[in-house]
């Protein structure tokens, strides 16, 4: 990848309004952290100086301790306010608290909330760089793009290959923003599960859906597997988490229904047993500890790509 | 007193009288008359309404004016002269203030200050059940006494179809009409917009229009099983409108009305998660607002009514999931309504004025909506054409809260009589 770095964006929110060319330009970041990263060169001096504010008011701990290194790694001083010591508990509005952080010279802030669009809402609010760290159901943008770059690491290309995402798609941003991802990089995208989580009106996004494990899972030359979390969206959109792994869970009798060299992918945390036997997710077809890896780097490029943007600052990559 | 009120060169447009002509109007001491004499004709104020249309004073039979208990949002003075720079004259409140309208004292606490400060008629609801909770009846014979002219648990609907049932019973033993918010919550749990293509590229919990659907055809069983009249308030999805169009022509005492934001707007409107597009019921597709449009032009809507629901910007200012539903509506209603249907070619201006004046007040019983002689001289004067941009800031309500700001749309009320005295004059409040 030696294409020019496109980037404008002061923010990033969604996949859903990205170009190939800018998920390319993060891809090219991504890749430059990962050799320096590889060369023991951990630690960029790209944002020295600068303070990250990680506002995470849903709880979180992979994705908040990955956006954490990758700030680190890029030399910022970095400030974390979860949903519990926030002011928000005592009833301060997310403006207020936003426009505190931004007074305190805060340089970015990454969000993680639980209602759709409150990052989109935020980058209205405030001046600095607002990178979306997952948004109630709505977008995962940095999930997504990580899960892309470590496909593109086995396949080196997306065109053409069949992905299948299975599970609880209706509440999931990280298949939101996947299934935008996907497609802008040329992958065929089938969404799999029981038809109350994945409901016939997602083919107006241009994806196929299905709710046969056997057909979702057979031309597949990747299966990405959601957490299902049954008490925390609603109990009424299927009988049980028993009744879910004997229909939709993948074990290691029904991965053998997936193309050779088909991979799985999990962006955790894995219910292990449930989505996906145990066995089957510590093996040689799962790539889930590259996907957290890679959730570094890809991190990285982001929080360099918006801050560079916003402070009129040339890309400079190790 | 002895006001005489004399527009001349108006269109004069009258739906409920058939009337549609180039005349003079004349009121004497608040009430219309056919002809002046000559002595009237020297004594009296004269108003040129060349070019402008003559109209009914506006009736809208769905407002919240949050008074009394939310007065930051709007009360009973500001929002008369909301109204009246709408062109309304007369509205129905609904009774989800704080305290809820369930019992006479509350009514007689809104009379009294509607009595005190309005500049309009303003008549008050009352709740089907108490504390609007669905479970029991309210005392219905004494809000009637107080004088509300309808019943209704407005922004809540009555789950129990048997509370319901009884409810219906009850007032139209007192012939007091029923109106209803039709939702059946264990539908619309969590849910704050249409659920469809957009509710799912937003990640936002969908409101499934089955949700109305089932309310709308449970009151048109319960309406045939009692003879009872349901009014169904803002109707929203095609559906509704097709089974109330079917029990209609099945002779079941039945009506819907439309709001001019779900005749104007989809959910595609949210997908920048614009506070100002929540309201409930929510916007629904392309279809759904093709079907209302329908349903006013043939009959199956009665009337539009704006459900003016006022919020203060801090409580908009937010995200989508917690922001409250709801926009105001009453000083662009009558543009954004004749920009819909009859500057598209839909509806003549008769019948756009006849949706939103004598339509609603008949449905609510009320005295109001026409300009025949001996009605009180309520009458909006207003430019069909003349175009101008919304901007809520000008507006005489407490709230901001609408969804139209900077559009520019036709037609402006230049105008405003209530019982022949001018309240507004196209530009300030004169009362
Ligand atoms: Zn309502």
């Amino acid at each position: 990848m030696s294409q020019s770095l496109a980037w404008n964006r002061k923010d990033l929110i969604d996949v859903e309004h990205l170009s190939r060319d800018e998920i390319e330009t993060i891809f090219t970041a991504a890749t430059a952290f990962k050799r320096a990263m590889e060369a023991d060169d951990k630690k960029q001096p790209y944002l020295e100086g600068r303070t990250v504010v990680n506002l995470f008011l849903e709880p979180s701990t992979r994705t908040r301790l990955a956006f954490e290194v990758a700030a680190s790694r890029l030399s910022a001083d970095t400030i974390t306010v979860t949903g519990g010591a926030s002011s928000l508990t005592k009833g301060e509005t997310l403006r207020d608290t936003a426009r505190n952080m931004e007074a305190l010279k805060a340089d970015m802030i990454i969000m993680r909330h639980s209602a759709s669009g409150a990052p989109n809402y935020l980058s209205k609010v405030v001046d600095i760089p607002v990178i979306n760290g997952g948004d109630g159901s709505h977008a995962h943008p940095t999930q997504a793009l990580l899960d892309s770059f470590t496909l593109l690491e086995k396949f080196g290309s997306l065109e053409g290959k069949r992905i299948t995402i299975l599970g609880d798609i209706l509440f999931s941003r990280v298949a939101r923003s996947n299934i935008w991802c996907l497609q802008k990089l040329g992958a065929e995208v089938t969404i799999a599960g029981p038809s109350t989580l994945v409901p016939k009106e997602f083919e107006a996004l241009g994806v196929h859906v299905c709710h046969d494990l056997q057909e979702a899972l057979e031309d597949a030359d990747a299966v990405m597997l959601l957490r299902i979390q049954h008490e925390r969206q609603t109990a009424t959109h299927f009988p049980s988490i028993g009744e879910y792994t004997s229909t939709f869970g993948l074990n290691k009798q029904r991965a053998k229904w997936l193309k050779l060299g088909a991979i799985i992918m999990h962006p955790g945390p894995i219910n292990r047993g449930v989505e996906i036997d145990s066995e089957l997710a510590d093996s040689e077809q799962s790539v889930v500890l590259q996907q957290v890896t890679n959730g570094i780097v890809v991190r990285m490029a982001v929080l360099h790509l918006c801050y560079c943007a916003h402070n009129g600052k040339s890309i400079e990559l190790p | 007193m002895n006001e005489i009120l004399w527009i001349t060169g108006g269109r004069i447009i009258d739906p409920a009288n058939k009337r549609d002509e180039t005349g003079d109007l004349y009121s004497v001491d608040g009430v219309l008359v056919e002809q002046l004499d000559d002595t009237q004709k020297k004594a009296a104020t004269k108003i040129d309404a060349n070019g402008l249309v003559v109209a009914p004073g506006l009736v809208d039979i769905h407002v919240h004016f949050r008074d009394p208990g939310q007065t930051h949002k709007e009360d009973i003075a500001s929002g008369s002269r909301s109204a009246a720079a709408g062109g309304f004259t007369t509205v129905v409140c609904m009774p989800n203030t704080s305290p809820v309208c369930d019992n006479a004292g509350t009514i007689q606490r809104i009379m009294d200050k509607v009595a005190r400060e309005s500049i309009i008629n303003i008549y008050p609801t009352g709740c089907l059940t108490i504390g609007m909770d669905g479970e029991q009846l309210a005392p219905t014979g004494q809000l009637k006494k107080a004088g509300v002219v309808a019943v209704t648990d407005d922004g809540k609907c009555v789950q129990s179809n048997e509370i319901m049932r009884r409810a219906v019973e009850y007032a139209k033993m007192l012939d007091l009409p029923i109106m209803d918010h039709c939702q059946d919550a264990s539908l619309t749990q969590g849910a704050v917009m249409n659920e469809g293509e957009w509710s799912l590229r937003l990640g936002l919990r969908g409101w499934p229009k089955a949700a109305e659907d089932i309310i709308v055809a449970r009151n048109v069983i319960l309406a045939e099983l009692t003879g009872a009249h349901i009014h169904m308030q803002h109707v929203s999805s095609a559906n509704s409108v097709d089974i109330l169009r079917r029990a209609i022509a099945r002779g079941i005492s039945v009506s819907g009305e439309a709001s001019p934001h779900h005749i104007e707007f989809t959910d595609a409107d949210l997908k920048d998660y614009n506070t100002v597009y929540k309201m409930n019921p929510p916007l629904r597709t392309d279809a759904d607002k093709e079907a209302l449009i329908e349903g006013l032009c043939d009959g199956t809507l009665a009337c539009i009514a704006t459900d003016h629901a006022p919020h203060s910007p801090d409580e908009k200012d937010r995200e989508f999931d917690t922001a409250p539903f709801g926009i105001i509506g009453l000083e662009n209603s009558l543009a954004s309504s004749l920009g819909t249907l009859y500057h598209s070619g839909r509806l003549s201006l008769s019948e756009v004025i006849a949706l939103m004046t004598h339509k609603g007040a008949e449905l609510c019983k009320l005295d109001a909506g026409t300009l025949s002689a001996g009605a009180d001289a309520d009458i909006c004067l207003f430019d069909p054409d003349e175009e101008w941009t919304v901007d809520p800031k000008q507006f005489f309500s407490k709230s901001r809260n609408c969804p139209w700001e900077g559009q520019t749309l036709k037609g402006k009320v230049k105008s405003t009589f209530v019982a022949g005295t001018q309240v507004y004059d196209g530009t300030s409040i004169s009362a």
